[in-house]
């Protein structure tokens, strides 16, 4: 049981990560049709920004702060106005390519013009250990997973509560309607872009620490995020958090349980079954096909 | 005079291309044959690749899980003692086969699913490549698989072995062009086109969805089961989805749906990359650049380099429906 319980705790802290990157990757879909397939390098660049911004001396503070600015800059308007906006009506196809073609440049551009090796990065919290119910725990752990349950839950709550949120959802829904009710349709979509850009930085900053910036980072963050939100249901935000957790905890579990080999088929194994029985995902809502 | 300027083009890249692949490997050097050798498999797998998500469009991201179950097949094969030339069928028979229950899955999703759900096959695949070890050798792989013998005349050389797989390329876009023009291509289309109004026509939606997944798989099967001869010694990293997604983009960005469009995009895949890397300056910075070259590519041409002619063509046409309406404006106004 205290077993149970170490794999539980430890699990809920990937998953919260596999949500933090899912929830960028929804929202991207629901706002503009856009499948990024670069979301896991999204996550590795601003890992190495910080640390750049450190290494000239910035305090971890300012380096987050800038880091953030950057990443709205370059990974949501470049990336939108740069990639997304001419692809736009093309249709899927393009767009996926593009942005393999973005993972692609991204991931071996840091290896070349930075480094190959894995750097570490400092931690949010102090190296500490707790005793919850006879079950060790870091307060890494703890830290990462409330605080990446509340950006994602603060998140939500911004598209529910308010106006601009309110907006942005129904540029996701009807793009044309909201329109006709004056929204400024491109200025919402940007905004999606930039929460984006946000939420990697925040799942750099609390991913590095354990599993340290290294230039291929980002690719099984990204497919774990990938699958993860189609498990939650692609058109639901919360749907990211449910597929989350969900996949890390499992995974954890089976890893001990089953196979550490075939720990990273875990999360394919419950994306499967649920789009067998459910292919429109956990939380998802179907989807009217055209004809 | 458009069907004139097509026809001179295409005249003039058939005599360029068969130059190439019959000539050259002559003045090469066993690497730039390798080389070739090289970008013929990659057509045959993105032949197949083509036919599922450029023909038929389906969304595959997991071609690679099929090459690598052709090469694994026949080098198992090989080392029980089997011949090659039934290791190959084998592996085409094995790969339909495991094709056909792939499409399952696309019977029931689509789009992004299907995506997923093909590149999730992958990640399953090559982790039994990796882990298997009784069976694939695991990380190890498997080394010395031969090349085979026809007739009694060894193809061990790179020279002999590269014509064959000319004459199976040749072969097997043969039977894709016969393909696609009888009324199964046009069936395929029909799917890619409008799902629902096919099923409307009376085209079996479900046998043709499952067949555009086993054919395709054939020739990824065949293609695999060449490459473990070319390269003697197979483990699983260029089977993993990574590969997948390579193929994926060599055909988009050839051209998902124009019958030449593997050709152009696997030379971009393999042969881009590795020029890339000769040329001076570039070395460490050749993958990043292939990246940039890619985004750049498909914000250029979003469906592919192959249809640039078409985009010419459309130009043209633009141009003179233009001048047509101004020549009528004017003989109106010249009227009144």
């Amino acid at each position: 049981m205290t077993d149970f319980l170490q794999l539980l705790f430890s699990g809920l802290a990937t998953g919260a990560i596999y949500a933090l990157a899912a929830l960028g990757f929804t929202l991207l879909w629901q706002a503009s049709g856009t499948i990024n397939f670069a979301q896991g390098e999204f996550v590795m660049l601003p890992a190495f920004m910080m640390l750049g911004f450190m290494s000239l001396g910035a305090p971890m503070l300012v380096s987050f702060v800038l880091t953030v600015l950057l990443a709205i800059l370059v990974l949501g308007w470049v990336f939108k106005r740069g990639v997304v906006d001419p692809l736009f009506k093309y249709g899927m196809m393009p767009i996926v390519v593009a942005t393999i073609g973005l993972s692609i440049f991204m991931r071996n551009g840091v290896r070349a013009g930075y480094s190959a090796e894995a750097h570490p990065f400092p931690s949010l919290f102090a190296d500490k250990l707790f005793n919850i119910a006879g079950v060790t725990v870091t307060l890494q752990d703890i830290g990462t997973f409330v605080l990446a349950m509340a950006i994602v839950m603060g998140t939500q709550a911004f598209l529910a509560k308010t106006v601009t949120g309110r907006a942005m959802q129904a540029v996701a829904q009807n793009t044309e309607s909201a329109s006709v009710l004056g929204i400024n349709v491109p200025r919402m979509i940007f905004y999606t872009f930039a929460i984006n850009a946000v939420l990697a930085v925040a799942a750099a900053l609390l991913v590095t620490p354990t599993y340290l910036a290294k230039f291929d980072m980002g690719e099984g963050l990204g497919n774990k995020a990938f699958f993860a939100a189609i498990i939650g249901g692609f058109n639901n935000s919360r749907g990211a958090l449910v597929g989350g957790l969900l996949v890390g905890v499992c995974e954890n579990l089976a890893a001990a349980y089953i196979s550490p080999a075939y720990k990273d088929a875990v999360a394919l194994v419950i994306f499967m079954v649920v789009i067998l029985f459910k292919p429109q995902g956990l939380l998802g809502k179907k989807e009217e096909r055209k004809v | 005079m458009n069907a004139i300027f097509n026809n001179k083009f295409a005249t003039l890249f058939t005599v360029l291309g068969a130059l190439l692949v019959l000539v050259a490997p002559q003045y090469l050097k066993n690497y730039g044959i390798y080389l070739l050798t090289y970008w013929l498999i990659f057509i045959i797998a993105t032949m197949g690749l083509n036919l599922t998500i450029g023909y038929a469009g389906q969304k595959s991201l997991g071609h690679a899980a099929f090459f690598g179950i052709g090469a694994y097949t026949v080098a198992i094969m090989m080392k029980a003692g089997i011949s090659f030339w039934l290791g190959l069928p084998a592996a085409a028979l094995l790969c339909f086969a495991i094709g056909l229950i792939l499409g399952f899955p696309a019977l029931r999703v689509q789009t992004i699913y299907l995506a997923f759900a093909t590149l999730g096959f992958n990640t399953a695949v090559w982790l039994v490549m990796r882990n298997e070890e009784w069976l694939t050798g695991g990380t190890f792989g498997i080394n010395n698989i031969a090349r085979p013998v026809i007739f009694g005349y060894s193809l061990e050389a790179n020279r002999p072995y590269y014509y064959f797989v000319l004459a199976v390329t040749l072969v097997l876009a043969g039977l894709l062009w016969g393909l696609l023009r009888s009324p199964w291509g046009k069936a395929f289309k029909a799917l890619r086109d409008n799902p629902i109004r096919a099923e409307s026509l009376g085209v079996d939606i479900r046998n043709y969805t499952l067949l555009s997944f086993a054919i395709g798989a054939v020739y990824a099967g065949v293609a695999g089961a060449l490459f473990a001869s070319l390269v003697q010694f197979i483990e699983p990293a260029p089977f993993a989805v990574g590969a997948s997604i390579m193929m994926y983009l060599m055909v988009v960005v050839g051209g998902a749906g124009y019958f030449l469009g593997p050709v152009i995009g696997a030379a971009v895949g393999v042969v881009l990359p590795e020029w890339l890397r000769d040329v001076p300056g570039v070395a460490n910075w050749y993958l990043p650049l292939f990246g940039a070259a890619v985004v750049l590519l498909m914000i250029w041409l979003p469906d592919g380099l192959l249809s640039i002619p078409d985009r010419i063509k459309a130009k043209r046409a633009a141009r003179a429906a233009s001048a047509a309406r101004t020549a009528a404006a004017s003989r109106i106004g010249a009227s009144s």
